[in-house]
């Protein structure tokens, strides 16, 4: 993207004031490096999400925003239900609440060499991951609906984890207002076997140590020390969130026009969320969304038994668990009124900063953790939400790397197994079920997250509490 | 009914090179930033829509390790020719994703609004197909069917990985 394009207010903040159907202006928080790395498709996208009925303040783009469906990836958006405001299956994306989840473990990097390997096999051997896996459970029509409407908590009351793992889970670990019924038989079906499994992609487990800490009173409290061992599970809400994005994508894509809304772009594909439709796929995405949380909850037991057998003196605790495909009912200050909205966040994080009532007590003080998932090979990041996360982007800031190279140009570029050996060479222990991949996901293929990250920081969106340097990773 | 010969043989592998004009029917994939883009062309949108479904297997596994012992048909409607695409492409995810089958041939027929069609294909194997992802969805982006020339269809869009 040309710099020139845009209208700079910051050495990380760039606007495109409204012009058009614009209704408010778009805000894209980045260094000029990063903005000149980010496709031309991401100012149309965040053009025509700017368009939208009951759109507030602005359309906003994270660091790592890249090109998308109808909105960007990195893109935030809240709209008012009472300003004819709409609700978009396209801001939220085929993988609801796709988060990441990181555990403290009580082991440091020196406790876990002995054992490294073995770690490795019996991770890969118990999560189940790949196209095809089956998870531990079956769910019964009467489990799934109980499922969608409870959640991590239901997954806890099932004997998948520890009560305080929910506090320690947005929405203490159960979406609210979630419609089971208002899921299509096609998405239950989906999902019948596939509970607690990592899918594939871009989805993993980790194993890494605490290798920098930056803010000292935000690690101390979300229990990082340097040199410790954490867990960090990046996956969503599996078949069952992807065939409710499918369902919804067509649904509104068909009707927006009865709505009155024309769409530039087929993908922003919307409902008034005053409307039937619009209610219906709230209900829908929450279930969705507890779907998620349920499903990384129960890959955080699966992880726990793993490491029983192998580090009897592990103790897994829950450090976070945030979701960063969402659309979510939130109060936020609007020059000075504070107004219920309904604010997409699609691969962007929620950033909470100090003092916010949803917060865990111990969070307090130092804003909520924001965990940012590198790529397969490279450092992750915990950053902390900020006071001005707020004013800046309605409390969001990024998600991860954001793609440097297409999946087509890193298969073409990159090889697996080079990817696997010259990993291992840095004492990174890869397991996957498919070399092909590995390479979709080489560190290569990614922008480089540091780059990011820093630029939350500048921005104000987030603040760097540590890096994470990985030591294991199990993909699908 | 027989099954189509003309798909997943080493003389359909993807034309990759952009100049390069693809032999009918063939089908390659396209970049998109996060994602992947699946193209298909045919003399007729039938063929267009068989081999963008093979351009879809080819993001999962290699086609060619995929054997047809498995056999099922789909049916599916849509408004327009583009949602239609959509639609087949999305009928074919849920049943990879419900049957645990992953597809070598497809046998296409359009009639208006509706699709039906048969679809040849396995058991996932890990260990031989080597699933390097999981398509989630397709989407409505770059999603284009048309004549690009006479007699020749091109069906495409990117699919969510």
């Amino acid at each position: 993207m040309d710099p020139a394009r845009l209208e700079r207010h910051s050495p990380h903040e760039w606007h495109i004031p409204p012009s058009g159907n614009m209704r408010v202006p778009a805000i894209l928080y980045a260094p000029e490096d990063l903005i000149l790395g980010m496709d031309d498709k991401v100012y149309e996208q965040l053009v025509n999400v700017a368009c939208l009925p009951g759109i507030v303040k602005a359309a906003y783009a994270m660091p790592d925003a890249h090109w998308g469906y109808g909105f960007p990836i990195g893109g935030v958006a809240a709209f008012d239900a009472a300003a004819g405001g709409v609700v978009s299956a396209g801001g939220v994306g085929f993988d609801i609440s796709c988060g990441v989840r990181t555990l403290t473990t009580g082991l440091q990097r020196k406790d876990i060499e002995a054992v490294k390997r073995r770690l490795a096999d019996t991770l890969f051997a118990r999560i189940p991951a790949g196209l095809g896996s089956t998870g531990v459970l079956r769910l019964s029509p009467r489990d799934m609906d109980d499922m969608l409407k409870g959640g991590a908590r239901w997954a806890v009351g099932r004997g998948f984890g520890e009560m305080a793992d929910l506090e320690r889970t947005e929405e203490h670990g159960q979406m609210h207002g979630a419609v089971p019924s208002a899921v299509s038989p096609q998405a239950k079906h989906r999902q019948r076997d596939e509970m607690g499994t990592l899918g594939s992609g871009n989805h993993y487990l980790e194993v890494q140590a605490v290798n920098e800490i930056y803010a000292a009173d935000a690690a101390a409290a979300y229990g990082l020390h340097l040199d410790d061992v954490v867990v960090s599970i990046h996956c969503g809400s599996r078949g069952l969130g992807h065939q409710i994005g499918t369902d919804f994508l067509k649904t509104m894509a068909m009707t927006a026009l009865d709505f009155g809304i024309h769409l530039p772009d087929r993908e922003l594909a919307c409902a008034p969320l005053d409307s039937t439709l619009g209610q219906d796929y709230l209900g829908a995405m929450r279930a969705g969304i507890n779907c998620a949380l349920a499903n990384r909850q129960i890959i955080t037991h699966l992880t726990r038994e793993a490491f029983a057998t192998i580090l009897p003196t592990a103790h897994l605790h829950m450090l976070y668990d945030v979701s960063h495909n969402t659309c979510k009912e939130e109060t936020h200050s609007v020059d000075g009124t504070p107004r219920r909205l309904f604010v997409h966040r699609k691969g962007a994080t929620r950033a909470f900063g100090p003092g916010h009532a949803e917060l865990p007590a111990e969070f307090a003080q130092v804003g909520q953790p924001v965990l940012i998932g590198g790529s397969m090979g490279t450092y992750s990041y915990v950053l902390a939400g900020m006071p001005t996360s707020e004013p800046q982007s309605f409390a969001s800031a990024c998600h991860g790397a954001g793609r440097a190279m297409s999946r087509h140009a890193a298969t073409r570029r990159l090889s697996g197994r080079q990817v696997v050996d010259d990993l291992a060479a840095r004492g990174i222990l890869i397991r996957c079920v498919a070399q092909r991949g590995v390479a979709e996901e080489a560190p290569g293929a990614y922008k480089d997250v540091t780059v990011v990250v820093d630029a939350a920081e500048h921005a104000g969106l987030a603040r760097k509490v540590a890096r994470l340097e990985p030591l294991i990773c199990v993909k699908g | 009914m027989t099954i189509p010969t003309f798909v997943a043989t080493p003389g359909n592998s993807p034309a990759t090179h952009p100049g390069m004009q693809p032999q009918m029917p063939a089908w390659e994939h396209f970049a998109h930033q996060a994602d992947i883009g699946v193209r298909g062309y045919g003399h007729s949108p039938e063929e267009a829509f068989a081999q963008a479904a093979l351009a879809m297997i080819a993001v999962i596994a290699d086609p060619r390790r995929i054997q047809a012992h498995e056999t099922i048909n789909i049916e599916c409607r849509a408004p327009d020719l583009e949602l239609l695409l959509v639609d087949w492409l999305n009928a074919l995810i849920y049943e990879i994703a419900t049957r645990h089958l992953l597809f070598c041939a497809f046998d296409v027929h359009i009639n208006g609004h509706h699709l039906h069609a048969t679809a040849w294909g396995e058991n996932i194997d890990p260990a031989r197909h080597q699933p390097a992802v999981e398509v989630k969805g397709a989407t409505f982006t770059e999603l284009h069917v048309d004549a690009i020339a006479p007699d020749r269809w091109r069906a495409q869009c990117v699919v969510d990985v």
